[in-house]
């Protein structure tokens, strides 16, 4: 059969390709009504390819051109070619430093002409997906022990240093995604539920005074010996491990936080996370203040304002939403940057809360058919990436939706399929297509 | 090893699913249980545009438009498409600099953002606006926007129509904020009194805007607009030509003139002087012209008509009469023997007239306005036996006066009337601690001493007299356009309710005092005030006025007063004119009523009498101590200044002795600024539009005939911009034009000259009144 008719259908599971489709739909529509404006000649608007719209179903018809291509290509291509993608992905966003051109603040943009750009951090998530999948699938890896471990972090971290250097912080927490694929593959529970405490001790730590916080930490640790007395009586080491967190997360919380905030991340960042949690950022100098009205182009309407504005409209929108191209607040640019970042806007007003969660179903279901994927791979390799590809998808969607509604500072990030930029969307598509053609080869052993 | 971490599978998805019932949480609060966002939205994204109705005409009983509405151009700036104009040219057309255009470009870029529209320059001037609208292409970012206008085709009764301003917050308040800040409202005169009349109903559209405040569009539709509703027109009683030709009388003089048509109390023509010109308060120098009206001591925004207090003096007189015989202390046969004095109390009083026998009986007593007669009267009727004390005397007269409309508000259809005062014993009892008697208040029966009253009170009094004991409260609408019955027309029914106040005094004893009152203007005091053919009813009065200048009380030239209603038969007019400082009521009074009744009676003026208008029109009365409270007030406020801004460089001009006696000179070659624009005759009022420009088209023409001020020519040299009008720039004078204002018919009044008797030009024996 395989052999008489060549099919790219062969074993495909066409159900996530159809979410995708989809999605990329609704992207589409969201844009349109984002950037459509009374009297515009639609049929005009998307043949000239100008319009916002018209480009995104331009990027949209070319990644299911890709896609196809992806289907058409063997799956061992990409266990083969892993390594060297990520090398081309490094190269790539070495590449940034010396031809980057500056836009909206970023330095990790490389131009080609006047119409397209190319975001290589965004690019890159595919072939550190690709190399971390292959670097845990190797026979000579032991995921179980600390070095394997420290290696697999640094595939995932190195590019997001560098995307640090080129102050795209949004991008380069996308990488700390890929954490759930090693938590996946073994890394011990401890780390997550670490990771975990230390992102709330750090929430805990802005929104309380250092004293009190470090007071709370006290009575905790104390009410901690008194419920494990007995055990501290028999084991001393317990006494030491609780002095030795209560030590570590004082610390962090009187010193760390403020370090951090200070010296490693930039002011306008400080005051997005401020904005975020509700409270007034003061910067320590003037020359912090400077940078963070130049951050905010010398106009009012910070970042605070694009949350309260994006707010306004999803939270207008109310059950069932005032339609398609009715929404107010998304149809007259009160919403800043609504095409890209804030593209959820347009769903939550025309929309309402009901079509907010059908949407949120859609990316569920994507989510979840993805794992199932992932369980039923016969490769770690497969399975490593498909699951890399949910952290990914899964990362964007939860920040990006929880940044339009407030829940989490403002940085960069697209919402998949749906935010205007040909990079994010090939990106997107892309893995999602490589997914499925490894799926189409999921009982073979790929390495 | 994937089987070792299997259960980690389900760990993931534990994760996901939690995290996007986060987000679930989150939209539910936001969409479903909070709906702040929904209101926000509202404000973000509405903008609801108040349409504003044309106010309502206002007409004169001959259907003429005394106030109605035109069109004025405000220009209009939207900074952010103000883009390669050529602004030397603009600002020459403007005749403003470039660095004032800058600045107003960045107020209204500051004020009102740059992506909105905001005023550059409001109420351009016609010729200015026929201008820009030629060039206005050149100047992208500009455009030219309508703003209707209040104006006043006769360039008359300013006093009475009032002019509109914008709303002050006791408006606000009072309205219960149902207008806005910018909103315009009728601050006097009828435009105050109907506001809610004329104002009409405002229309709301409800607009899109988008993020930079620029409107985009209807909203749902217009489904939820409402239509603006135009203001409902008056019909007055008013005569717009005898109100014309009573300003024109009045003019360089203080007093007032009411002219009401008894039979239903229409007022027929309101004028108090010194008056303005009302289109000064509408054009683009409204501002300023206000602040020139406000600060001119012999303040020509007060409508004496209404809210000035004079002694009624000998006009009081038929009351008098008529409260005796219904008292029955007096009868028509009643007489005294007077020589010219007055002995009844222990001070010996003046009478004007000295021939025997003046006031053998009652009608010869009003034709010659015996004082000691209305002395006697006075007395009798206080001290009436039937009352046992003065006391019970003077609170039954006082309800008799108060019968006749005087020492309350009569309730007219104009804001802040005032009522004048009826003193009662309580008054005198603080004065003379409970000890006096008839003879205390005695020149009370001459209506001196403590009683005052507003012209419009005079006139309505005679009403009385002339109606043979009812009136009709005064007022000027007579109906409002729309359904009798509606809510508006109800406005009116007080005004149709009859006040049969003195119905009960028989009528021979009207009849009786009538006739005193035609003989007043046939062989009496007044008779240069007879027309011949009418039987006209009058009395003249002259009152003696003091005033406190400078700390000291100085008797200042008398009054002159005059009332009469004519024909007697069928009274059709009741006038009543005051002319502070006009000397004997026959003087000065007498002929401004004449002319007035004839010019109403008979819809024009005899030929010959056309020189008494001119003559009386230029005849300056306004008091010389004016000057000096002119000089004061100025002085203090050039002192405040120089407090506040530490310019002494004003108040060195009233300091300076040689500086300071040229400004008080108020002898006849006086060089005093002050003392010339007092002493400057008739503020000549250009009729602006009166015919040509109430319709828009008009005044869009560049050399827009009607925009020029035609001015009456017998004046032009004294036409001087003291009060400014709102037309100002528009070019000088045409030396052909016809004066709009002049009221005279030519052609008609030819006709009659044949019948017309030759007016006695000086009165005779002048009254002056003792005390």
């Amino acid at each position: 059969m395989s052999q008489r008719n060549p099919s790219i259908s062969k074993g495909v599971d066409w159900s996530p390709v159809w979410i995708w489709f989809v999605l990329c739909c609704i992207g589409v529509t969201s844009i349109f009504a984002a950037t459509y404006h009374d009297g515009d000649n639609i049929m005009q608007g998307v043949l000239s390819f100008k319009t916002d719209y018209s480009r995104q179903l331009l990027f949209f018809v070319f990644s299911g051109i890709i896609g196809t291509f992806i289907l058409l290509t063997d799956s061992k291509f990409f266990t083969a070619t892993a390594n060297l993608g990520y090398a081309f992905g490094i190269f790539l966003m070495l590449l940034v430093f010396p031809f980057h051109s500056r836009i909206k603040g970023t330095e990790s943009i490389i131009k080609f002409g006047s119409a397209f750009q190319l975001q290589p951090a965004e690019l890159c998530k595919i072939f550190v997906n690709l190399a971390l999948a292959k670097y845990i699938s190797r026979i000579e890896t032991n995921f179980t022990r600390p070095r394997a471990q420290l290696i697999a972090a640094a595939i995932c971290l190195f590019p997001a240093v560098l995307s640090v250097m080129q102050h795209e912080l949004g991008l380069a927490l996308v990488y700390f995604s890929f954490f759930l694929v090693m938590f996946r593959e073994g890394l011990p529970s401890s780390f997550l539920i670490i990771g975990f405490s230390l992102a709330v001790l750090v929430v805990a730590s802005l929104l309380l005074e250092p004293n009190t916080l470090a007071i709370a930490l006290t009575v905790i640790a104390l009410i901690a010996i008194y419920i494990l007395r007995k055990q501290i009586k028999r084991h001393k080491q317990i006494l030491l491990l609780i002095v030795v967190i209560w030590i570590v997360c004082v610390g962090v919380q009187m010193f760390v936080v403020r370090f951090m905030f200070d010296h490693v991340l930039e002011p306008y960042q400080v005051k997005r996370i401020y904005d975020t949690i509700g409270k007034d950022y003061t910067p320590k100098n003037e020359a912090a203040a400077l940078e963070i009205e130049q951050k905010s182009g010398g106009k009012k309407k910070d970042n605070n304002y694009n949350v309260k504005q994006s707010k306004i409209a999803i939270g207008s929108g109310g059950l069932i939403g005032k339609g398609l191209l009715k929404g107010t607040q998304t149809r007259y640019d009160f919403v800043p940057e609504q095409r890209t970042d804030f593209i959820f806007c347009t769903i939550g007003e025309g929309f309402g809360f009901l079509g907010s969660i059908v949407f949120l179903g859609i990316y569920l279901l994507l989510l979840w058919r993805i794992v199932t994927i992932a369980e039923r791979q016969r490769s770690v390799f497969s399975r490593c990436y498909a699951y890399g590809v949910a952290s990914v998808y899964f990362f964007h969607i939860v920040i990006n939706m929880c940044m339009t509604m407030g829940l989490a500072p403002v940085i960069g990030i697209p919402l998949p399929f749906i935010s205007y930029g040909g990079t994010s969307l090939l990106t997107f598509s892309t893995m999602l297509f490589v997914l499925v053609r490894l799926d189409a080869d999921r009982q073979m052993v790929l390495r | 090893m994937s089987v070792f971490n299997q259960s980690r599978s389900n760990i993931i998805r534990l994760i996901f699913l939690g995290m996007f019932l986060i987000i679930a949480a989150q939209l539910f609060n936001l969409q479903v249980i909070s709906n702040k966002y929904k209101k926000q939205a509202q404000e973000n994204a509405l903008f609801p545009k108040r349409i504003y109705p044309s106010r309502g005409i206002i007409y004169d009983r001959k259907g003429r438009a005394i106030l109605n509405n035109t069109i004025l151009y405000d220009l209009m700036v939207t900074p952010s498409q103000v883009k390669n104009i050529d602004t030397g040219y603009f600002c020459e057309l403007l005749q403003i600099d470039t660095a004032e255009f800058r600045a107003r470009i960045r107020d209204s870029r500051s004020k009102n953002g740059a992506f909105r529209p905001s005023i550059f320059e409001d109420l351009l001037p016609p010729d200015l606006y026929a201008k820009l609208e030629e060039n206005i292409w050149k100047f992208p970012g500009f455009n030219l926007q309508e703003r209707p206008v209040r104006v006043y085709p006769y360039n008359a009764a300013a006093h009475i129509m009032g002019y509109v301003g914008e709303v002050d917050s006791a408006v606000l308040k009072r309205s219960n904020f149902a207008y806005q800040l910018g909103d315009y409202v009728g601050r006097s005169g009828l435009e105050q009194s109907y506001e809610r009349v004329l104002m009409g109903q405002r229309g709301i559209e409800f607009w899109l805007k988008d993020n930079k405040n620029r409107l985009v569009g209807h909203y749902e539709n217009k489904g939820l607009d409402t239509p603006a509703v135009a203001g409902k027109n008056l019909r007055t009683y008013m005569d717009i030509e005898l109100q014309q030709l009573a300003e024109k009388l009045l003019a360089g003089k203080v007093g007032a003139i009411v002219a009401i048509e008894p039979k239903t109390g229409g007022i027929l023509a309101m004028t108090s002087g010194p008056d303005y010109d009302p289109n000064s308060l509408t054009g683009p120098d409204k501002q300023k012209n206000y602040a020139k009206l406000a600060l001119d001591v012999s303040s020509p925004l007060l409508n004496r008509a209404i809210k000035g207090r004079y002694q009624p003096g000998s006009t009081y007189k038929p009351l008098a009469a008529l409260i005796g015989l219904d008292e029955g202390v007096i009868t028509p046969a009643s007489g005294i023997d007077c020589r010219g004095y007055y002995y009844g109390c222990s001070q010996v009083r003046k009478c004007d007239e000295k021939v025997p026998g003046h006031a053998a009986n009652l009608r010869l007593a009003i034709a010659h306005s015996c004082n000691s007669f209305f002395y006697n009267t006075f007395r009798l009727e206080l001290d009436n036996p039937e009352y046992h004390s003065p006391r019970t005397g003077l609170m039954k007269w006082k309800e008799y006066v108060n019968a006749f409309g005087l020492g309350h508000t009569l309730g007219v259809d104009l804001p802040s009337e005032d009522g004048g005062n009826i003193p009662d014993t309580s008054v005198y009892d603080k004065l003379y601690r409970h000890s006096w008697n008839s003879c205390t208040m005695v020149t009370m029966g001459i209506g001196q001493d403590q009683m005052t009253e507003t012209p419009m009170q005079i006139a309505n009094a005679i009403c009385v007299v002339a109606n043979k004991g009812f009136y009709y409260t005064p007022h000027f609408v007579e109906k409002i356009d729309g359904e009798a019955g509606s809510e508006e027309d109800k406005l009116l029914d007080r005004y149709r309710q009859k006040h049969e106040v003195l119905t009960h005094i028989p009528e021979k004893e009207y009849d009786v005092v009538q006739n005193g009152m035609q003989d007043v203007s046939e062989i009496g005091t007044g008779r240069v005030a007879r027309i011949p053919g009418i039987n006209m009813c009058a009395k003249t009065g002259t009152a003696e006025t003091y005033r406190i200048v400078d700390g000291r009380r100085i008797k200042l030239k008398d009054n002159a007063l005059f009332v009469c209603f004519a024909p007697r038969e069928n009274p059709r007019i009741c006038i009543a004119v005051v002319v502070e400082g006009g000397g004997h009521g026959a003087a000065s009074a007498a002929p401004i009523a004449s002319l007035l009744v004839e010019k109403y009676l008979n819809d024009t003026l005899r030929t010959e009498r056309l020189k008494d208008v001119e003559r009386i029109a230029s005849t300056n009365l306004m008091p010389k101590y004016l000057v000096r409270v002119q000089f004061e007030t100025d002085s203090l406020r050039a002192a405040a200044w120089a407090i506040q801004a530490g310019d002494s460089t004003r108040l060195m001009k009233y300091i300076t002795p040689s500086e300071r006696a040229i400004l008080l000179d108020t002898s006849a070659r006086s060089r005093s600024p002050i003392f010339l624009s007092l002493m400057k005759n008739p503020v000549i009022k250009l009729s602006m539009m009166k015919n040509s420009s109430i319709d828009a088209p008009a005044q869009k023409a560049p050399s827009g005939g009607g925009a020029v001020p035609p001015v009456d020519s017998a004046f032009r040299k004294d036409v001087v911009p003291r009060k400014d009008t709102g037309l100002r720039r528009n070019t000088a004078p045409r030396k052909d034009s016809v004066s709009h204002r002049s009221v005279v018919p030519h052609k008609d009044s030819t006709r009659q000259a044949g019948t017309a008797a030759p007016p006695e030009p000086n009165p005779t024996s002048p009254e002056p009144e003792v005390k």
